[in-house]
């Protein structure tokens, strides 16, 4: 016998998807967001997207490079967390902040805690909280209209994001010292948040937001296909979205069982938030459990900060926070092994 | 709905023999017998060098209980007993066996069907007949039917999934000798007393579950159940939980819930050593994959080197790169063809370059596709990156040695890590320690 045999321990087939495929995988599942936001918010958007997503590449190359570490740009997780901080930005910021906040997400949130697979929080959210604490204005003022519709998806008010008008609503509702006319005008406006019109351009994307964030449609055919490859599945969405909507359904209006949770639901960055970021494999639970907790956490979260909090959306905070609570969540929903008897 | 367990994956099938007939191969000119072929202690050389056996002669006596003899599969002349290459991996003592070959067997003609003897009878002509579980444990068959005093068992399940990928050797038995097997089931259920028997057959071998279920229609202790097709079906504990809904208790054994499973092979053997008093000298083995001329269910002489079943079997294409002894999921990759067919040899699978895959394992991602399949519903990512950093106490805390080394996590995971193989060195590591601690204590 001539040729040489291989010996590797088994299982001797593997299945077919691999770190390259999952993060591909991802990566086009936010093209049609990264195209809605381009049709949306104009060519900005795109510039963004690509200023982000090259300076997260360039840094992750870079990072390793210098720790004399293989450079593994092309596994494609750099790329997904570019594209993600990007569409987390709103439309009119400069230029340089997209660089800066993917240098930040990649130099401090990933590399340091010893790069893909170790990094204990979402890099793009971490680049996003460095950001919005460090250019406040730039992170909150520079919402600009769709080009087809306006800012807040109403005609009566232009200045604010669907969100930033629903929390400005809630602050007049709750003022004991404003007149009628303040609360009647309060109320008109929430009946145009919460009418058809608005909800379709919510979930069309033709309102004002973060990039990436707007359309639902899109953001839900890319979720889709990640749901049927199986690379996400539905617990840690569906607990979020279902705990917020139950949330603000009770507490969301005036007096229980008066909000409307549909609203909250198609805005801000919770189907972003739910489908994209709070599934980061690295930082959300392994288990089934777990990944149910974890959802309904930041489902929590994003409903207290939107409803009692000092800024309008919480959707990056919440799964910033619950991201620390992974390997405690972990620790205590592991399965219950086959043959384990309870209390043994 | 077909009877399944939670979790497992449903790798390519590739059954490419399911349609081929068990054929006899042209006997070797020697045997290699390694005295260790099943799990327990190795049995001891009865013959000496230069002695002549015939087929079916004792060439080796059990030591101890959990140990069974072994036989000559050929007649002619003991030539060596020395190490030789084992396809466990290590060479091991064996007994090499130049064959006459006039095909002689030692004298059956006085022999008395024990099929109806007492249950007594029954284990130690098991035990005499060499026969050990044929599924790849190799786990002596007559401790199986010796239950310690106060457990009853009252399911025996005969296992005929054959869920590994490549493997047909069960599937075909079942076609070719139904009547043997159940024959052989209905042995089993009465030397343990057992009032129900099932015979579980992953559906993707309709043709089976119909020949058998055909062969058990006025049989009302009998079951033929068809099960979901799906990897580990086969594995005991996962064949029990589908069957019975039982759940056999972490560390223990299918005996604690009443059960026993045999593979179809096993009671075919059971059958033989009983009804025409042959000891296990020859088992079917599946030659397949895509590295070798012609695929088929082989009826093999243990001892018989890999090289020749494989030449047998048409030769090796020149790209043979791995050549596995069992199914690909669980199976031992070999580094010589010069090994011999041995008792729990199942299957041989030869694949050529393009389907032998080295990886290099990347980082962990958490997907958690791991816990989602694991069959035993363990954490293979923990228990593995445990391992890795030496933390052998956390890995037996989260369940290292409920792990039964499926393969399921490896095959599933994107990182391609090797979690069978971290699992592996965790639990030798786990028993180094308590042989350790025992040491201290004694």
């Amino acid at each position: 016998m001539s040729a040489k045999l291989t010996v590797t321990p088994s299982p001797h087939i593997r299945d077919d998807l691999d770190i390259k495929k999952v993060m591909y995988a991802v990566v086009l599942a936010l093209i049609p967001s990264a195209i809605g936001g381009v049709y949306f918010f104009g060519l900005r958007a795109l510039v963004i997207i690509v200023a982000a997503s090259l300076a997260a590449i360039a840094t992750e190359a870079v990072c390793q490079k210098a720790i004399r570490r293989p450079v593994t740009i092309s596994d494609g997780s750099a790329l997904i967390t570019g594209i993600l901080l990007a569409f987390n930005l709103p439309p009119g910021v400069p230029y340089w902040l997209p660089v800066v906040g993917s240098v930040f997400a990649i130099a401090v949130a990933k590399i340091p805690f010893g790069g893909l697979g170790y990094n204990p929080l979402n890099p793009a959210l971490v680049g996003r909280a460095f950001l919005l604490a460090s250019w406040p204005v730039y992170m909150t003022t520079t919402w600009t209209a769709p080009s087809r519709g306006s800012l807040s998806g109403i005609s009566a008010i232009t200045t604010a994001t669907p969100l930033g008008v629903f929390k400005y609503v809630r602050h007049i509702l709750d003022n004991p010292s404003v007149g009628p006319d303040e609360i009647s005008r309060a109320n008109s406006y929430l009946a145009q948040l919460y009418s058809s019109a608005s909800l379709k351009n919510l979930f069309l994307g033709n309102v004002g937001g973060c990039i990436g964030e707007t359309s639902v449609i899109l953001l839900l055919i890319g979720a889709a296909y990640l749901l049927i490859k199986g690379i996400i599945c539905w617990r840690i969405p569906l607990s979020y979205i279902g705990t917020v909507a139950l949330l603000t359904w009770i507490l969301g209006g005036q007096g229980l069982f008066h909000g409307y949770p549909l609203f909250h639901v198609l805005s801000g960055g919770l189907v972003l938030g739910a489908f994209f970021m709070a599934t980061d494999m690295v930082t959300s639970p392994v288990t089934p459990k777990g990944k149910i907790i974890f959802g309904v956490g930041c489902g929590i979260l994003t409903s207290v900060i939107r409803l009692y909090g000092g800024y309008p959306e919480g959707v990056s905070y919440s799964i910033l926070i619950m991201n620390i609570t992974v390997p405690l969540i972990d620790r205590y929903t592991r399965p219950r092994k086959l043959g384990e008897v309870k209390g043994s | 709905m077909a009877k399944t367990f939670r979790g497992g994956v449903h790798p390519p099938e590739a059954k490419l023999t399911a349609s081929k007939p068990i054929e006899t191969i042209a006997q070797p000119d020697r045997v290699i017998i390694p005295l260790s072929q099943h799990t327990g202690a190795p049995s001891k050389p009865t013959v000496k060098v230069g002695e002549e056996v015939l087929i079916g002669s004792k060439i080796g006596e059990a030591e101890g209980f959990i140990s069974v003899p072994t036989h000559s599969s050929v007649s002619g002349k003991v030539k060596a007993i020395a190490n030789y290459p084992h396809p466990l991996g290590r060479p091991m003592p064996a007994i090499e066996i130049e064959n006459d070959s006039r095909d002689e067997w030692i004298d059956l003609s006085h022999w008395t069907d024990l099929t109806n003897s007492s249950p007594d009878e029954i284990r130690r002509a098991v035990r005499e007949a060499g026969i050990v579980g044929l599924g790849g444990a190799a786990f002596p068959t007559h401790v199986k039917l010796s239950p310690p005093e106060g457990k009853t068992i009252d399911t025996v399940i005969l296992n005929g999934a054959e869920c590994e990928p490549y493997l047909t050797g069960d599937h075909r038995l079942m076609l070719e000798h139904p009547d043997e097997i159940i024959e052989g089931l209905r042995v089993i259920m009465k030397v343990l007393g057992a009032a129900r028997g099932y015979i579980g057959i992953e559906r993707n071998k309709p043709d089976a579950i119909d020949k058998m279920s055909e062969k058990v229609e006025d049989e009302e202790s009998i079951e033929v159940v068809g099960l979901k097709v799906k990897y580990p079906q086969g594995a005991e504990k996962q064949l029990i939980k589908a069957l019975t809904g039982r759940e056999v208790p972490c560390g223990g054994l299918p005996m604690d819930v009443g059960c026993l499973v045999q593979n179809v092979g096993t009671s075919y053997a059971i059958w033989q050593a009983l009804k025409l008093g042959k000891p296990l000298i020859e088992r079917v083995v599946t030659v397949s994959g895509s590295a070798v001329k012609s695929p088929g269910n082989y009826m093999v002489r243990i001892g018989t080197t890999f090289s020749h079943v494989i030449e047998q079997a048409g030769g090796m294409d020149e790209g043979c790169s791995k050549i596995i002894m069992g199914g690909p999921m669980m199976g031992i990759a070999q580094h010589t063809d010069q090994v011999p067919v041995v008792k729990g040899t199942s299957g041989m699978i030869l694949l050529s370059a393009q389907d032998v895959r080295i990886d290099e394992p990347g980082p962990c991602l958490r997907c958690g596709k791991c816990v989602d399949h694991c069959p035993m519903r363990l954490v293979p990512n923990e228990i593995a990156r445990f391992v890795e950093k030496g933390r052998i106490a956390e890995a037996e805390a989260y369940g290292i040695l409920d792990c039964m080394e499926c393969g399921v996590c490896a095959y599933v995971c994107p990182s391609k890590i090797n979690h069978v193989h971290l699992f592996k060195i965790g639990k030798a590591e786990i028993a180094q320690r308590r042989r350790k601690e025992a040491g201290k204590e004694g």
